[in-house]
């Protein structure tokens, strides 16, 4: 069996869907809820790269626009990261903790 | 360097130069420059927002087709560089007396200003994404800018996850829409969907981008955020937050809808009217029961994205129109309701629950009557511009038969007058003895400025007309 395309993109769509309920059902830990944003914007690369490489293989299209946009995606999560850890430092100094069901001061 | 047209982005590039030189300025040991970084910066909104009518620049594309200049895109640009200068102007006497007054605070308001530009700008899904998130950035860290506060960095924690979440759900709406196009300029794009019709893929893609846009101008089910981080983040962040970054969103989705995605309006019509639908009733059902004014003008900001969404519905030219037209009056008044927030202020700090308010006509009469202006225009009383901006607004959605949006858009207004009115109601016949300190001149300047444009622009027809004229030029900008 060869891997095709859309075994990539199956892999993608389940690690995107794995971020995204890890989100939503996490209870525990809003350290767990940034590796789940990693892991939606790896799954996305992994889609970008897999399309990228799908088009090269039939000389269509631009085929380099996706993996140079995987390289911002790269780029734009490290300073996302950079930001949501520093929002959160600043969260532990006021709180004590980072449990996600203690954050409800606000109830929205 | 040919084709990477230069001289059509010098607004752009003014503020990056600008922003990236004035962080450097900002630091010193011996003097808080902190006052006149902001006064620096407000000239350069200034200059950022006139500056492509200055100069006349002619449309085109630049960077080899990245980023586009029309006319939809200067009117947009001038009133977020207005609407974000405003914003700083007001914020000055708030950071001072909260000793919130950094530097940093004018810088992130020029790199968020210069991300909405290039959203509004974007001819590419790339620089698209780049536009989002250098605007979304910069707010995650305005809105937990007072970092000892537990409610700023809680409204900062919140929106930066879920803001986090919706550039997920955009990224992989975008990856769709480039695996089944080929693709990433919105010209090709459209191109590609004349030829080859559609595919599921695509759908899916356009489905997760609008989803990804929609957290951005909080429209429903996508709103969660919004009225935590409305209360949470300090007052002229969320005053700023009201005004230009939804403008500057939901100007995108107008570009996206009726570009890229003009041949398929049938697919995107629904998600456009589900947001519509859910944003108006939630907006105005959610409000109800606030105590608290930003929260509030937070539900009422989502049933307002609501209302801008239903000439969107349309994907006419005259449906643009009407969502300029909308959001411009929407943004003069927000700006005059914030500047009237942010003098409730009693000796000890400020104050935010709406029974503050009560005896306010006694007090301060002319804060309350802006105040009244506010409401009565958000409710679309004529002859105030906010009925002017509900009709023009509505106007299309008839046309282009979606007469059961436009009555459910109306029902919700009715249900929204409700706690208009009970502000008015509470300014004016509660009793109450909250004595407001002297505002500083800026804040009371700005509300009287707002009120009298909402009251006086349609009665000066010239005006009226020239702006009506103006309005139809940028929305003729995106066909």
């Amino acid at each position: 069996m060869t891997i095709g395309l859309s075994h990539y993109l199956i892999v993608a769509a389940i690690l995107f869907v794995i971020g995204v309920f890890g989100i939503f059902v996490n209870r525990k830990n809003v350290i767990v809820i940034l590796m789940c944003v990693e892991l939606i914007l790896l799954a996305v690369n992994i889609n970008f790269v897999a399309f990228s490489a799908h088009m090269a293989d039939t000389g269509l299209n631009e085929p380099m626009a996706g993996q140079v946009f995987a390289l911002f995606v790269l780029t734009v999560a490290a300073a996302e990261a950079a930001v949501g850890l520093a929002i959160l430092v600043v969260y532990f100094r006021n709180r004590g903790n980072i449990a996600v069901e203690d954050i409800d001061l606000m109830k929205g | 360097m040919e084709n990477l047209n230069l001289h059509l982005v010098w607004p752009e590039i003014l503020l990056a130069i600008s922003a990236s030189l004035l962080l450097g300025f900002g630091v010193s040991k011996t003097q808080n420059r902190a006052p006149l970084v902001r006064i620096i910066a407000i000239g350069i909104l200034v200059v950022f927002a006139l500056l492509s009518y200055i100069m006349g620049s002619p449309d085109g594309e630049a960077f080899k087709g990245a980023l586009v200049v029309d006319s939809f895109g200067r009117y947009t640009k001038f009133f977020i560089g207005i609407a974000a200068a405003l914003g700083l102007l007001l914020a000055g006497n708030y950071l001072e007396r909260e000793k919130l007054d950094h530097y940093e605070f004018s810088v992130l308001t020029l790199y968020a200003v210069l991300g909405m530009s290039i959203m509004v700008s974007a001819n590419n899904l790339l620089s698209l994404y780049i536009g989002v998130e250098m605007q979304s950035l910069a707010l995650y860290v305005m809105a937990a800018f007072n970092r000892d506060s537990l409610r700023a960095s809680e409204a900062g924690l919140k929106y930066f996850v879920l803001g986090a979440l919706s550039s997920g759900l955009l990224l992989y709406g975008i990856s769709l829409i480039y695996g089944f196009t080929g693709t990433l300029d919105f010209n090709n794009i459209a191109a590609s969907v004349q030829a080859d019709g559609l595919s599921i893929g695509l759908i899916g893609g356009l489905v997760f981008l609008l989803c990804g846009l929609a957290f951005k101008i909080s429209a429903a089910p996508f709103h969660m955020w919004t009225p935590d981080v409305y209360e949470g983040a300090p007052t002229p962040v969320t005053g700023f937050f009201a005004a230009a970054p939804k403008f500057a969103a939901i100007a995108l989705i107008a570009r996206l809808v009726t570009g890229p995605f003009g041949d398929i309006s049938a697919q995107w019509q629904q998600v456009i009217i589900a947001l519509s639908v859910m944003s108006m009733l939630i907006g105005a059902i959610g409000a109800l029961q606030q105590t608290n004014i930003k929260r509030l003008m937070a539900y009422s900001s989502i049933a307002n994205m609501g209302y801008a969404l239903v000439p969107l519905a349309a994907g006419t030219e005259a449906g643009v129109r009407g969502m300029l037209i909308f959001m411009t009056i929407y943004l003069i008044t927000v700006v005059g309701i914030f500047a009237c927030i942010l003098q409730m202020r009693i000796r000890d700090g400020m104050v935010e629950r709406i029974s503050d308010l009560s005896g306010l006509a006694k007090n301060n009469r002319g804060m309350a009557l802006a105040m009244t202006v506010f409401m009565l225009s958000l409710m679309g009383i004529p002859p105030l511009l906010g009925f002017f901006g509900k009709l023009f607004a509505f106007l299309p959605a008839v046309q282009a038969d979606l007469i059961w949006l436009v009555v459910l858009a109306l029902i919700a207004s009715v249900i929204g007058a409700f706690y208009y009115l009970r502000i008015i109601k509470t300014m004016w016949f509660d009793e109450g003895d909250t004595e407001f300190v002297i505002p500083v001149r800026s804040l009371s300047w700005t509300s009287a400025i707002s009120a009298l444009l909402l009251v006086g622009i349609v009665l000066v027809p010239f005006i009226a007309k020239s702006g009506q004229n103006w309005i139809a030029l940028a929305s003729s900008g995106l066909f």
